[in-house]
């Protein structure tokens, strides 16, 4: 059977994500590659990832609104649909996310869970006790509502999802 | 206006939509449709929608609890909370929220809640500015149109269409044509409204009663730009949406966009518990770090606004609860052959579309908003598959049809039909239904003075009479009534089976079996003696299908006691009973639960078979299949009849028939569009005939033609020429 890792990875694929798998040492430049300019980011929160200084975290709304790419980090993943979980924080995840034509969102292998049951395990406490809000996202945004299927309308046209192994398998 | 006006006018609307809006909703609500199919072939649909009704029915037992626990969540939030008791009562509220902020704009996501309320009418005249952002919306909002589904409101319109309306209303510096330059043009538009606005509106599909967190299920991201851009944000939702728990939202979770599109999961399922933590964006200070523009949630102020317009009267009410449980997915719109050939702007009321909006508009609107359609409804089951909380749309929409008959006048010719027809109902029912509520007195009528009777019938004055008085459409052939019923056959004939034979049964003659279509009958008695049953066709009265089908359910409700009583000293003596007709089988297995004590109930359900099921349980267990007639590699097309699909045993005609060598092709059509006496009312014969050319089209080239039902027969006789059921294929003595 195959991985969580890569279930998340095909389902990405199938909700027409873009995927890029790196590790640690690899991430500034999958990030690099993975981003356009201009780009606004939310901070990752994380030790060990950071973000270039030509990406703007904090961003105004001109930027938000001007922003080719946005990156942030994610709640938490799931490996079934391809879907991240993006959190409302003080920081602007959600808007940074959203307003940007390309949302480019970072996710620790540890952080994605096999299936829906497992998500309700970690939204469970995020919103009964902690009173959080979480956007469960599966690829870009779209509608029918034109008379045919497109991507791209409120929200981003473009997901593209760096995974970031926690040990390098090889060498 | 009088009865035939009436149905002249319907007939009319109708028919104007056929050529107009049917094509793009055909395509729309089809592609849905088997959409759906799809995205539940490898899931189990049907465990996880029996959790997801057990959790409806839970909340809604509980609600007067839940709407305190929801409200303690959310003020502990920092939002609040306002119980409206009717529209007027939450416009004025919202008028006010609007009134408090300064406000002048607001920007909308997708909320049938506020269709219904007329909010932006209200806001509107109150001089505030509303914007849909859902694209749909946006559509109906610039065409000045109601919503013609539950979940696609626009889906009435082409790409060609949209690009008219908005070339037209907006004057783009380039003409906009595709579905792309239609999304970015609004993209562009409403995201300029979205960013000027001051507050933003959602509705909710959901609200969790122990955080205070609304579920919105959405693809295009304009629910969530709306609810965090502006600094107030106001969700509007029925009382009826809220949940216990974070918990229960697992099960809608997975199902939802199953059952509404076919997606396996939304691309955007929010859990938002407002007031959010996200900094709000202030457009008017383009250049202030948005961190910097608020604290968060300290600057933001949210309502939720939960209304009742009704829904506690639902909540009270036996037969129209159910209602509340629906999550307003369309399943039941696209499931439906009739919706997907006019559309919600013929099968709707005021604000809902489909099946299930007989049980809204009667719930908040009240009986003359679901009178509009009601009748669109034929029973024939196949949304009650599709449903993702198993309500029983059709039993609704005969309730509702019963109060509206018991709310009629009387008519003129009352008179006419009241001698001939020993039902129930009060005086002033509509003669249409109680003509076709009352056949099996017509049948017994016809078939004792036929042939005369059918030559009468069908002379010009006979039908032009009929259509006045009770709308029988003179473009449809009528049944011929034999005098040589199957009953008549059975007794004048020596068994070919020992009575002590093993297996013994009873072929019930439905109506049409035995008046009509006695062929069938006749091979269904000669397969099951091949096959070593015991058979006898004793008088056992009509089954109650008739008058239930419009609305007649005291009628309907003697029926089945009647054939309960016949049927009681047959079941206990061991003998099962079968049924030709799949409406009638599928009445004794489903609706009887209805009209029926439980213990009577489980008797007859417990002991009825349709007739393929039954002969393929025999050759099961060990009967020669050879007796049959063997197809020997013949082609075969077969419809098989819409509630035999619903619980699920066409399957067995189609083994039945492959194995006996037959190649099966059956068609995907949810239902043949005749349904009983639908396609016979001149008002809807236009749309029945629709309906069944979509079907008769898969069966161009068909070789033959077999169908299980009385009513899809005929459809198909008068669309394709003669048309058998599947058991005559089978018949040992057929030629």
């Amino acid at each position: 059977m195959a991985t969580s890792l890569t279930r998340f990875e095909d389902a990405l694929v199938d909700h027409d994500c873009e995927v890029t798998r790196t590790t640690v040492d690899g991430f500034d430049g999958a990030l690099a590659a993975a981003l356009r300019e201009p780009a606004v980011g939310a901070s990752l929160g994380d030790p060990e990832l950071s973000l270039p200084a030509d990406v703007q975290t904090v961003p105004t709304p001109a930027q938000l609104q001007a922003a080719a790419s946005g990156v942030t980090p994610v709640a938490f993943a799931v490996a079934d649909h391809g879907t991240v979980a993006i959190p409302s924080t003080a920081s602007g995840v959600e808007p940074v996310s959203l307003y940007s034509d390309r949302h480019v969102a970072v996710v620790r292998e540890e952080q994605v869970v096999p299936d829906t049951g497992a998500a309700f395990d970690e939204l469970g406490p995020a919103l009964a006790e902690d009173r959080g809000s979480v956007v469960m996202a599966t690829g870009p945004s779209a509608t029918g509502d034109m008379g045919a299927l497109v991507q791209g309308v409120h929200g981003p046209s473009e997901v593209h999802v760096i995974v970031v192994e926690s040990e390098v398998s090889e060498p | 206006m009088n009865r035939s006006d009436d149905r002249q006018a319907k007939a009319a609307h109708i028919r104007h939509l056929l050529s107009t809006e049917s094509e793009t909703i055909h395509e729309n609500t089809g592609h849905m449709n088997s959409e759906r199919y799809r995205a539940i072939e490898n899931f189990d649909y049907d465990a996880l929608r029996d959790e997801a009704r057990a959790i409806k029915e839970d909340a809604i037992a509980r609600l007067p609890e839940l709407i305190d626990r929801v409200t303690e969540s959310v003020e502990e939030n920092g939002g609040t909370v306002y119980v409206a008791d009717d529209a007027e009562d939450a416009n004025s509220y919202v008028e006010q929220v609007m009134a408090d902020r300064d406000a002048e704009t607001l920007v909308k996501s997708k909320s049938m809640t506020t269709e219904e309320l007329d909010l932006n009418e209200h806001l509107g005249e109150a001089g505030y500015d509303v914007f849909e952002t859902d694209l749909g919306e946006f559509v109906i909002q610039v065409a000045e149109e109601a919503p013609s589904h539950i979940v696609g409101p626009g889906l009435h319109k082409s790409s060609e269409e949209i690009a008219e309306l908005f070339n037209a209303r907006f004057e783009p510096d380039e003409e906009l044509a595709t579905a792309q330059d239609l999304t970015r043009f609004a993209r562009d538009y409403l995201g300029e409204r979205i960013r000027e606005a001051d507050v933003g509106m959602t509705g909710a599909n959901f609200v969790v009663a122990e955080s205070g967190t609304i579920a919105l299920v959405t693809n295009e991201g304009n629910a969530r730009k709306c609810a965090v851009t502006p600094d107030t944000h106001v969700a509007v939702a029925g009382v009826e949406k809220i949940v216990p728990t974070v918990a229960d939202l697992q099960p809608f979770s997975q199902i939802i966009a199953k059952a509404a599109t076919g997606q396996d999961v939304p691309q955007y399922f929010s859990l938002l518990t407002p007031p959010v933590d996200s900094p709000t964006l202030d457009f008017d200070e383009p250049d202030v770090p948005i961190t910097a523009q608020s604290g968060g949630s300290d600057d933001r102020d949210f309502h939720l606004v939960l209304v009742d317009n009704g829904r506690f009267a639902m909540r009270e009410d036996d037969e129209l609860r159910e209602t509340l449980y629906c999550i307003r997915c369309g399943a039941c719109a696209n499931s439906c052959s009739n919706f997907q050939h006019v559309g919600g702007h013929a099968f709707g009321g005021e604000t809902y579309t489909g099946g299930i909006a007989t049980g809204w508009e009667a719930g908040v609107h009240g009986l003359d908003s679901a009178d509009e359609s009601n009748d669109l409804c034929t029973g024939c089951t196949r949304c009650v598959d599709a449903c993702p909380v198993n309500i029983d749309i059709p039993w609704i929409n005969t309730v509702v049809r019963d109060r509206l008959n018991r709310d009629e006048m009387p008519s003129e010719f009352d008179f006419l039909v009241e001698g001939l027809t020993p039902d129930e109902e009060p005086g002033g029912l509509d003669p249409q239904k109680r003509l076709f509520g009352n056949v099996d007195t017509l049948a017994k009528l016809g078939s004792a003075t036929a042939p005369v009777s059918n030559w009468l019938a069908g002379t010009r004055p006979a039908r032009l009479l009929m259509e006045r008085v009770a709308g029988v459409d003179p473009r449809r052939d009528l049944p011929a009534f034999r005098r040589d019923t199957l009953r008549k056959w059975a007794a004048d004939r020596e068994p070919a089976t020992p009575a002590d034979a093993d297996r013994e049964v009873l072929l019930y003659p439905d109506l049409y079996t035995n008046y009509v279509q006695v062929e069938r009958g006749k091979a269904a008695v000669r397969v099951l003696e091949s096959l070593g049953c015991a058979v006898q066709v004793p008088d056992i009265p009509a089954s109650g299908r008739a008058p239930l089908s419009q609305g007649m359910v005291s009628t309907a409700r003697q029926q089945a006691e009647a054939v309960s009583e016949s049927l009681a000293p047959h079941l206990d003596a061991g003998r099962d009973v079968v049924v030709v007709e799949p409406s009638d089988a599928a009445l004794f297995r489903r609706e009887y639960e209805r009209l029926l004590p439980e213990s009577e109930f489980d008797r007859i359900a417990g002991g009825t078979y349709e007739i393929l099921e039954y002969v393929y349980g025999v050759l099961e267990n060990g009967a020669d299949a050879d007796a049959l007639a063997a197809g020997d590699g013949q082609s075969v097309s077969y419809h098989s009849h819409c509630q035999q699909r619903t619980m699920d045993l066409a399957v067995y005609t189609e083994a039945v028939l492959s194995d006996r060598g037959f190649a099966v092709q059956t068609s995907d059509q949810e239902c043949c569009g005749m349904a009983g006496s639908f396609g016979y009312k001149s008002q809807y014969y236009e749309l029945s005939v629709s309906v069944g050319r979509e079907l008769a089209d898969q069966f161009a080239d068909a070789e033959r033609v077999v169908a299980s039902g009385t009513s899809c027969m005929e459809q198909l006789d008068d669309l394709l020429g003669p048309t058998r059921h599947p058991v005559e294929l089978l018949d040992p003595a057929a030629e």
